[in-house]
């Protein structure tokens, strides 16, 4: 595999947004045993008040965030650990665990990327008001899916 | 089977519990179980904790898994203690670092209670 490809380049050439789809469906089915599918971007947009994100480093570079609701991330964390979770610590540690399964798994998949490339440990941001700053500037690929009803953002930034 | 004392290190608290909750779902019966949130926790852990069984993630703050592994091994208490791995890495290069390192089992995540169920009573000597 050329490495002096760039990521975005690549990300179009291999069509990686299937394969970051076929991610998060796993990590939602396995995990929170919920069946997601993706939907039209145009029809959903998310009040995106918990962000989920992990750092991408060496063969591919980038960062992958997971936002949703308030809510929706109660919801993640219940599916996850059921009636018990309740603080927004635990809310964020199950938010920032399926971010990093969805990266871990989306470079498994990825042919020739999955040895050569780092997971940061998972971040977590609560509250809308903020901007996100990422030398991960290139391009996105970015999917929407319906997790009871609410929207779930998974996009991966990637670094020219 | 007896009832067993298991080590659960991954710097998640809510991976700790699902870890947990999947082995007693595999029907292992657990004594007691302690838990820490990187390498170095664990080995303090294991200085004054006797397990049968230790499952570890990888990705840690202060002290990674693989690294883990590798000092597990300087712990008279711990010696032959099986340890498998749970861990978003998946590459073959990880697997082998792993066994190399002396675990005796890895899980990919995300898992099922059944890829528990398959990978861990076997390094208990059960079969699945």
């Amino acid at each position: 595999m050329n490495t002096d490809t760039s990521f975005v380049t690549r990300s179009h050439e291999e069509n990686w947004l299937p394969i970051l789809e076929l991610a998060v469906e796993e990590v939602f089915e396995i995990m929170l045993g919920s069946r997601v599918k993706p939907v039209a971007q145009s029809e959903h947009t998310p009040n995106e008040e918990f962000t989920a994100m992990i750092g991408l480093a060496g063969s591919l570079c980038g960062i992958l965030t997971v936002c949703c609701d308030a809510k929706t991330a109660g919801q993640v964390a219940k599916s996850m650990l059921g009636d018990t979770a309740k603080s927004e610590e635990e809310i964020a540690d199950a938010l920032g665990e399926i971010c990093n399964m969805i990266a871990g798994n989306f470079k498994n998949k990825l042919a020739g990327t999955d040895e050569r490339c780092m997971l940061s440990v998972p971040s977590v941001i609560s509250g809308g008001e903020y901007s996100l700053h990422s030398l991960a500037d290139g391009s996105s690929i970015e999917t929407i899916l319906l997790f009871e009803g609410a929207p779930v953002v998974v996009r991966l930034q990637l670094k020219h | 089977m007896d009832k067993i004392r298991a080590l659960i290190v991954d710097d998640s608290s809510v991976m700790r519990k699902i870890v947990e909750r999947s082995l007693r779902q595999a029907g292992i019966e657990l004594e007691k179980v302690v838990e820490a949130s990187n390498g170095a926790e664990a080995l303090a852990a294991l200085q004054s904790n006797v397990v049968d069984l230790i499952l570890c993630d990888i990705n840690m703050p202060v002290m990674d898994g693989l690294e883990f592994v590798r000092q597990v091994a300087t712990v008279e208490s711990a010696k032959g203690v099986p340890i498998v791995m749970i861990t978003t890495e998946g590459s073959e290069s990880h697997v082998v670092q792993a066994l190399s390192a002396g675990a005796r089992g890895y899980i990919r995540k995300p898992f099922t209670p059944d890829q528990v169920k398959e990978h861990v009573l076997p390094v208990l000597g059960k079969k699945p």
